[in-house]
């Protein structure tokens, strides 16, 4: 094969395939066109995955990313294509997802010239990726989309941009496999230093109120036994991000719950009530936080990160301790003492049982009344045995998937957290089945956000993927409608939504749905969507004008919480 | 003005004129930053948008090849918090091609700016005053014609800043030019050889 000519194109699949990537997520047009010639004759072993818009593009690879842990791989063209993935690419980053984006750019010899389709999508993307580079030669195939993959998957993950530039794919060169797996410039996962896993060890030893957050880091630096036996050995409480709430299974006796504004009463409270607060792969983002000048005063603060830039970003930290959690929580671990911190333990069942009276049970259990999203969302939880993967558009359905659904598994969480981006849910439960086949994909999308990317029914529809859609239907912009009734006077400005008629359009692209209007028809409608072999669209008419509680109103004390609305 | 003051020991800019703003905003310090990063296309455009999203004027920049082949230097120079210029300083590290970034205040550097002042021949000929002033400030004139005659004047900022607004009372000022600051550090440690040494071992193992 020595000496060997083979176009630029053509060495991106080889690349692609050496990086052990088996699914694509793309649409083609002019500038990509050489590439998609030369995957023509990789089908077999590139699945690409049509989309029906360059945005589901990214979303659908953040799905197959986050359940699978691989990296997602989207190819899409040059200017309107690559822009199209810029919302996918801002999510990604902030939501710390590897995925590689390799999009077409006119040939070198035009750049700059305002050509057809030709944006500067380095300049765009630099600020929202974690790497932007042009490729301009063949002869840097190999090497860049390694580097690419490096990039995107070592350290704290994130997105990845790769500009090809059309005069690259074509011209020819040889192709030799590359292995980047140092750059002397990018120290991904630093070392920590012993003596701060030693104080660490020492703070904790001392503590009598410890309590851990647990973010999304645990899954990705796939520490979920490592936090387990930690929380365990010192019996410390802990509360998770939205991110990271896969990372401890839904039932563990120490997950005191969710974190945030939407979250439970008892981790939010205890948050100012311990005496050490033991961050984990988490970025204190400020809708975890709330009030930054009233958060965790009285507590000793731990941050444990891969990520320096994190530590005293948002909340000062008397230690840190940077490096893979999946390391640094062993080590300290070991140089913990065995004990339990029961009474503490026990301090937060009275705001859980609080909690469960007031705004619980009449979510997930009602007896009367329009059908609620928080006891669809526990219904369908149940029919997967807790074993499903949970992804959420962004809202209420948003909100109530993540507080009722449950988990027992690892990598079951694709939600949109630091983005919030609007139509994620529907392309990323399309990637999310990719990335795990073997697993039952639901998602809760609301009547907004699933008409932002309703086309992937499309997408849907050819590849069967087995979608349990749940659209939560309220003929509302649900959350900021929430936020209208409590903040703006109840003044509805353009969140009542007219709504299409969902089961003509799921006749349409040939998915089978159900509409449930009453509480009596939902476990049998659930059943049906579990048992039907591939996609499935279950729509309940929920109450139009329900809240989700409890709430930290905005920018107010994270133990402020309001278990209801007046 | 002696090196040593601080921009918010002085709380008067206008006056000092260290670190060459204009307009200096009270409260906060002249920060150097210095970047090391690969030799790559785009890094400088990297680096600018972490002061951009975060609302940071940059007040002078430089840029060139540094002492190590393959490694260009970042001289950078802002006014801020030290809580924001820590924040900056992490940021633009974690670019990928960034090998080091550093902050300083004036006391851990040594300072070193130049400028050009075109000044009108006729003027400086009328004005004996102009004379005086260079001499003071230490300037040489590079250039003499019958229209204009230009002064060069290389030091700190402080200086540059004077010899130009006294210049500038008198109305004799058509053009003024003044470079970013470069510097070298006054640590006896060269924390770039040093990392890079640490790579390379990291490197080969």
């Amino acid at each position: 094969m020595d000496n060997e000519l083979i176009s630029g194109a053509e060495a991106l699949m080889r690349a692609l395939e050496n990086e052990g990537v088996d699914t694509l997520f793309g649409y083609p047009g002019g500038n990509i066109m050489p590439s998609y010639d030369a995957l023509y004759d990789h089908k077999t072993t590139l699945n690409h995955i049509l989309v029906r818009h360059e945005q589901a593009a990214v979303h659908a690879a953040q799905g197959y990313a986050r359940v699978s842990g691989k990296v997602g791989c989207v190819i899409v063209t040059s200017g309107p294509g690559a822009m199209n993935t810029i919302t996918g690419l801002a999510d990604a980053m902030i939501d710390s997802t590897p995925i590689v984006v390799i999009c077409g750019q006119v040939g070198a010899a035009m750049l700059g010239t305002d050509a057809f389709q030709e944006v500067d999508t380095i300049s765009v993307s630099q600020p929202i990726t974690k790497w932007a580079y042009q490729i301009r030669h063949a002869d840097d195939v190999a090497t860049a989309v390694s580097r690419a993959f490096y990039i995107a998957r070592s350290g704290r993950p994130g997105p990845v941009v790769l500009d090809f530039t059309k005069n690259a794919q074509t011209s020819m060169t040889e192709y030799h496999p590359q292995k980047v797996d140092f750059i002397r410039s990018y120290k991904p996962t630093p070392s920590p230093f012993r003596e701060d896993i030693e104080r660490a060890a020492l703070l904790i030893n001392s503590s009598v109120k410890p309590f851990v957050l647990v973010g999304q880091g645990v899954e990705l630096g796939d520490a979920r036994e490592e936090l387990r036996a930690f929380l365990e050995k010192a019996q410390i409480p802990a509360g998770c991000t939205f991110l990271g709430l896969s990372a401890l299974p839904s039932d563990h006796p120490l997950n005191m719950g969710m974190l945030g504004m939407h979250g439970n009463l008892g981790p939010n409270v205890m948050t100012n009530q311990c005496d050490l607060l033991i961050a984990v792969g988490m970025r204190f983002d400020d809708r975890v936080t709330g009030n930054l000048k009233t958060y965790a005063k009285q507590a000793k603060i731990i941050h444990f990160d891969i990520d320096p830039s994190e530590i005293n970003k948002n909340v000062k930290v008397d230690l840190a301790v940077v490096g893979d959690c999946k390391h640094t929580l062993a080590e300290v671990t070991r140089l913990m003492e065995k004990t339990t911190h029961q009474a503490w333990v026990d301090g937060f069942k009275p705001y859980a049982d609080r909690e469960d009276v007031k705004v619980i049970q009449p979510a997930i259990h009602p007896t009367e009344g329009p059908l609620l999203m928080g006891e669809v969302v526990r219904r369908v939880s149940e029919a997967t045995q807790d074993k499903g993967i949970l992804v959420t558009d962004v809202g209420q359905n948003q909100m109530f998937g993540c507080r009722y659904f449950r988990f027992t598994q690892g990598r079951s969480v694709v939600t949109s957290g630091g983005c919030g981006t609007m139509g994620f849910g529907l392309p990323a439960a399309v990637g999310a089945t990719f990335g795990a086949p073997d697993r039952t994909v639901c998602l809760f999308v609301g009547d907004g956000g699933l008409q932002m990317t309703i086309q992937e029914l499309g997408t849907i529809m050819e590849q069967r993927a087995p979608v349990k859609i749940v659209l939560l239907n309220n003929n509302f912009l649900g959350n900021v409608r929430q936020w209208q009734y409590m903040f703006f006077r109840k003044r509805y400005s353009f969140t009542p939504m007219v709504n299409p008629d969902y089961e003509k359009i799921a006749q349409a692209y040939d998915i089978p749905c159900r509409t449930v209007t009453e509480r009596g028809q939902l476990d049998a409608a659930i059943q049906e969507m579990i048992d039907t072999e591939g996609p499935f669209l279950l729509q309940c008419a929920v109450k139009e004008e329900d809240n989700v509680l409890p709430m930290t109103p905005p920018g107010a004390n994270v133990d402020e919480m309001l278990l209801e609305v007046k | 003005m002696n090196q040593e003051m601080t921009k918010s020991q002085c709380g008067d800019c206008k006056v000092c004129g260290k670190c060459g703003t204009l307009d200096c905003p009270e409260g906060r310090t002249c920060y150097t930053i210095l970047v090391y990063s690969e030799n790559v296309a785009g890094i400088l455009n990297q680096i600018t948008t972490v002061f951009t999203r975060r609302q940071v004027n940059i007040e002078s920049l430089n840029v060139c090849a540094s002492s190590t082949p393959g490694v260009h230097k970042y001289t950078i120079t802002c006014f801020c918090t030290e809580e924001m210029v820590i924040m900056l300083t992490k940021q633009i590290e974690k670019k990928i091609d960034v090998l080091q970034a550093h902050y300083f205040t004036d006391e851990e550097i040594f300072i070193l700016e130049c400028s050009l002042i075109k000044v009108s021949t006729s003027q400086m000929l009328k004005d004996s005053e102009i004379g005086r002033i260079v001499r003071r400030h230490g300037a040489r004139i590079v250039e003499v014609n019958p229209t204009y005659s230009i002064i060069e004047k290389k030091g700190l900022t402080e200086e540059i800043v004077s010899l130009f607004q006294q210049l500038d009372e008198r109305g004799a000022v058509l053009q003024f030019v003044r470079s970013g600051r470069i510097v070298v550090t006054k640590s006896p440690v060269e924390q770039l050889d040093r990392y890079l040494e640490e790579r390379e071992s990291q490197r080969l193992k």
